[in-house]
Order: C-alpha cells, then sequence, then structure tokens
C-alpha cells in the first residue's frame, strides 16, 4: 500500500478557514443557518467547521447537528457490510433553514444523494448546499457537485482518500492510499 | 460494537440465535426508534422487499406491528389471514407459502398453532422466514422487544431479575423471554400455580417460585402473561376468580413492595385475571412502551435479515 499525504499541518488549518470565512460571507450571522454533519466521519470535520465559526463569530450560535444515511443508501443488500448506523442528532428544527451539509470527502456523489432523501425525512429546508474537505472530482455517478471544497484530488477508484483528526486519529492529514498492485 | 451482521438468515427462535445478534438488533433498534418518531416516519432501506404476513392464529398486535414495521422501511406487504383462505379448504401449509411465494415473495412472517412450523418451513421453501409465534414453542421478536424494553428503561438488562407470571405451559413468550434474558446476563423466576409451571422448567437455569409476594420482592421486573383459555384442554385452576387472588397483579400488593418494580404484559390483557386495570395503567406499568418498541425492534430484524444476502 503506497501512501502520499494531500493535505496537513499549517495548511490544513488554513484550508479550514477559508472554508469559513466562504460560508460567514454567504450566511454572516448564521441565525438562519444549521450545519449537518454526515455521519460517522462528517461530523468531525462538521464539530471543527462549528468551533471555527464559533471562533470568528462569538456573539453568533452555530448550530449543528449529525445525519446518518444508512438507511437512505441505494446499495443496501448490494454490498456487503454497512448495516449498522450511527445516531442521528438534529435538536433543531430543519424546515424553512438553509442547510450546509459537511462531509469529508465527495466521492461518487451517493452518499450525499442519501443525505439529501434522509433529510428531508426531518422537514424541508429553504436551501441546501455541501462543504466537502476533498473533491475527487472526475468520478461522480450522480450530478452532485460541491459548494464549498477544501481541495480537488484526481484519483482513480481503486485508490483511497483517507482524512484523519486529532480528536479521534490523533493527526490532523489527509492521504491518498493506493494499492500497488491494481 | 456489536458484530456487523446477523449470524443466521431466518429468525426461527431466540435459541438459533446468540447474544452479538441481539445486541446488533438493539442498536439497530434504537436507530430506528429515531425514525418512528419523526415527523417522516419511513425509510427507503426495504423499497425491493416484499414481505407477506402469514397469521395462521389470531393476532392484533403482532400483525400489526409487523405490519407498520414493514410499511416504515417501505416494503411491499402481503397479508394473510388462514380464517379467511384456502387453508379451510384443506391446503397444506407448503402449498400455501409456495403459491405466495410464486407471488416473488422474498420474506415470510408466519405465525403458526403448532410448534416448529417455521423450521420446518425455513427447510422447504427458499424465502426467508420470521417466526411470529409458532404453538407454545418461541415468540422471539416479543422476547427481543421485552428485553428491549428493559435495557431502555433500566440501563441494561445484566444483572436485573425478572419474574414470569402466570401460564408458563402454555406460553411461547416464557420459553423466548427466559432464553433471551438468560442470554443477556439477567436472573430469571417463573411463577404461577404447580399445573401452569412445566414440571422441568428449573433444567433451564430459572428459579421456581408459587408465591406471588415472595416472587414480586424478589424481582426488578414482573412480567404478567395471560392466561392462555383457547389452549387448555383441561382445568389447571378451579376459577378465573380464584387464579386472580392467587396470582393475579393489584395496587395493593404492588405498593406494599419495598422498591417499585416493573410491569410488564405481552398483551392482550385480562383486565381483571393477571393484572387489574389500575396496575396496568400506573406508572409504574410499561406496557404501552413494549407496543411501541415492539415496532422498532421488528424493523431491526426485518432490516438485518434483509441484509443477509444469499
Amino acid at each position: 500500500m503506497q501512501k502520499r499525504t494531500l493535505l496537513d499541518g499549517p495548511k490544513f488549518q488554513i484550508t479550514i478557514k477559508r472554508l469559513c470565512h466562504q460560508l460567514i460571507e454567504n450566511h454572516t450571522d448564521f441565525s438562519n443557518t444549521v450545519l449537518i454533519g454526515i455521519q460517522p466521519r462528517g461530523s468531525y470535520f462538521a464539530d471543527r467547521v462549528q468551533q471555527e465559526l464559533s471562533a470568528v463569530l462569538p456573539e453568533s450560535k452555530i448550530r449543528k447537528g449529525n445525519l446518518d444515511i444508512t438507511f437512505f443508501r441505494d446499495d443496501f443488500r448490494r454490498k456487503d457490510g454497512l448495516v449498522s448506523a450511527s445516531s442521528n442528532s438534529i435538536d433543531f428544527i430543519i424546515e424553512g433553514k438553509n442547510v450546509v451539509l459537511i462531509d469529508d470527502v465527495l466521492w461518487t456523489g451517493r452518499t450525499i444523494r442519501a443525505a439529501l432523501d434522509a433529510l428531508l425525512a426531518f422537514g424541508r429546508p429553504a436551501k441546501v448546499e455541501l462543504m466537502v474537505l476533498i473533491d475527487r472530482r472526475f468520478s461522480r455517478h450522480v450530478p452532485i457537485e460541491a459548494d464549498y471544497t477544501g481541495q480537488e484530488v484526481d484519483s482513480v477508484d481503486s485508490q483511497l482518500v483517507r482524512v484523519t483528526w486529532k480528536e479521534v486519529d490523533g493527526e490532523d492529514r489527509v492521504i491518498l492510499l493506493s494499492d500497488r498492485n491494481k | 460494537m456489536a458484530a456487523e451482521k446477523l449470524s443466521t438468515r431466518h429468525l426461527l427462535g431466540i435459541k438459533d440465535i446468540n447474544r452479538n445478534d441481539i445486541e446488533l438488533i438493539f442498536e439497530t433498534a434504537d436507530n430506528f426508534k429515531g425514525v418512528i418518531n419523526r415527523p417522516i416516519k419511513k425509510v427507503p432501506s426495504l423499497r425491493d422487499i416484499t414481505i407477506a404476513n402469514i397469521f395462521f392464529e389470531n393476532s392484533t398486535r403482532t400483525k400489526l406491528s409487523f405490519e407498520l414495521a414493514e410499511k416504515r422501511l417501505s416494503a411491499d406487504v402481503l397479508n394473510f389471514a388462514a380464517s379467511s383462505s384456502s387453508v379451510s379448504k384443506g391446503e397444506t401449509l407448503i402449498d400455501t407459502v409456495n403459491n405466495i411465494l410464486s407471488m416473488k415473495v422474498d420474506m415470510v412472517v408466519m405465525r403458526h398453532p403448532y410448534a416448529g412450523a417455521g423450521v420446518f418451513l425455513s427447510r422447504h421453501i427458499n424465502a426467508q422466514i420470521v417466526n411470529a409465534g409458532d404453538g407454545a414453542h418461541e415468540h422471539p421478536t416479543q422476547a427481543l422487544l421485552d428485553a428491549f424494553s428493559i435495557r431502555e428503561k433500566l440501563g441494561d438488562v445484566a444483572g436485573k431479575k425478572v419474574v414470569i407470571v402466570g401460564d408458563i405451559l402454555h406460553s411461547r413468550v416464557a420459553i423466548s423471554n427466559i432464553l433471551c434474558l438468560q442470554m443477556l446476563g439477567a436472573e430469571v423466576m417463573v411463577c404461577g400455580p404447580t399445573t401452569l409451571i412445566p414440571r422441568h422448567i428449573h433444567e433451564l437455569g430459572v428459579k421456581v417460585e408459587h408465591n406471588l409476594r415472595k416472587a414480586l420482592n424478589w424481582c426488578d421486573v414482573a412480567n404478567m402473561l395471560r392466561i392462555q383459555l383457547e389452549r387448555q384442554d383441561i382445568k389447571y385452576f378451579p376459577s378465573q376468580r380464584e387464579y386472580a387472588m392467587m396470582y393475579g397483579l393489584n395496587k395493593e400488593i404492588l405498593d406494599s413492595l419495598d422498591k417499585e418494580i416493573l410491569v410488564m404484559h405481552p398483551g392482550p390483557i385480562n383486565r381483571g385475571v393477571e393484572i387489574t386495570s389500575d396496575v396496568a395503567d400506573s406508572k409504574q406499568s410499561i406496557i404501552l412502551d413494549q407496543v411501541e418498541n415492539g415496532v422498532a425492534v421488528r424493523m431491526a430484524v426485518l432490516y438485518l435479515l434483509a441484509a443477509q444476502r444469499d
């Protein structure tokens, strides 16, 4: 297995800061905007965005929830594993809100498709945007694009992009894993 | 962390599954309990699955609960009641089910008056079987939802003391409950008149008590079973009134205990026989929570079984 680091150290932090400032440009004080992290790993990114926004906008209350999409996946019974779900925790009303969906990696777009379905079970948002840390471009299966992108990456299907977080994995880093045999 | 998938393709009885399976079912049911309390109570997981509910015996709760669970998972549902079907014209079980299966059904939820009907079916047909009660044998989803309700109210099942009171002899709920609770680490006692306690039940590792007050003083949870008059071919006790006096749970006994116990009942209740109305409707009763949890637990069972591909 070959590893290549795509993002780490100060550049990782600057990327997150930049994404947060882009959010502020569009949502000003976040009075009608909520962040939704996609379980499991998008929620770590969403936590970070929430912390960063709260630091920049101490007056505003930044609301954040976690959304689990397991029961909305389109590969149930078609792919092994992945049956057990993570928790949903959305303790605010989504109806009429601007929702920023947050995930770590955008790849085929199928997760986001499922997330849009899952989100609608909680109400009808006024607007939904998508923020991702890594966009594996040119590999989409459905017509979905991100509104806010940390970094774009060119990769092939056999490769894997892994985002690790200081809080859970000990280090902020994005790595590209490729199997040399493929 | 529970296992990633069930160890079985069918749910025929608690004795065919293991502790990991039960924990996976509970964790999944936690998620589904969230789903059924949302504004839109439905997920699309089983949209390409057809489930037949085949009931050769009457049922209100179990049938409605399964049907609702199936619909909340977006499955297509076929309902079949033996009383209004060709079974009364002499069709055999396998013929009936095979006919239903040729309509491309993936899963069968079956209740049948004979013990082992689900096992028999699973050996002869290709669909996945969920046992919704077979004679006096097992009723696995009831045991799962009972244990799930205890876990929800008391935090954990392990180490808890549960007494099952009443007609143990004719009860599939009792057998499945004993197996499930013991697997999860609870202590189980059965209580009832000697005629309604199977002679060798202590070999399952349960305590046997014939005095209701002693049993209630020992336990954290009392599961009151219905007297199954329809299965009783001879008289097991002199009268319902005498049974109610000896083994009925009333407010007076409940209040005289030195601790608050949880009161459960799998339904349908015979008010005034095994339990009085004021107890059934009291704060200690979790009978209606059991019904709500029934839907979530059955969703988890159906979802996890559907994930077991051929």
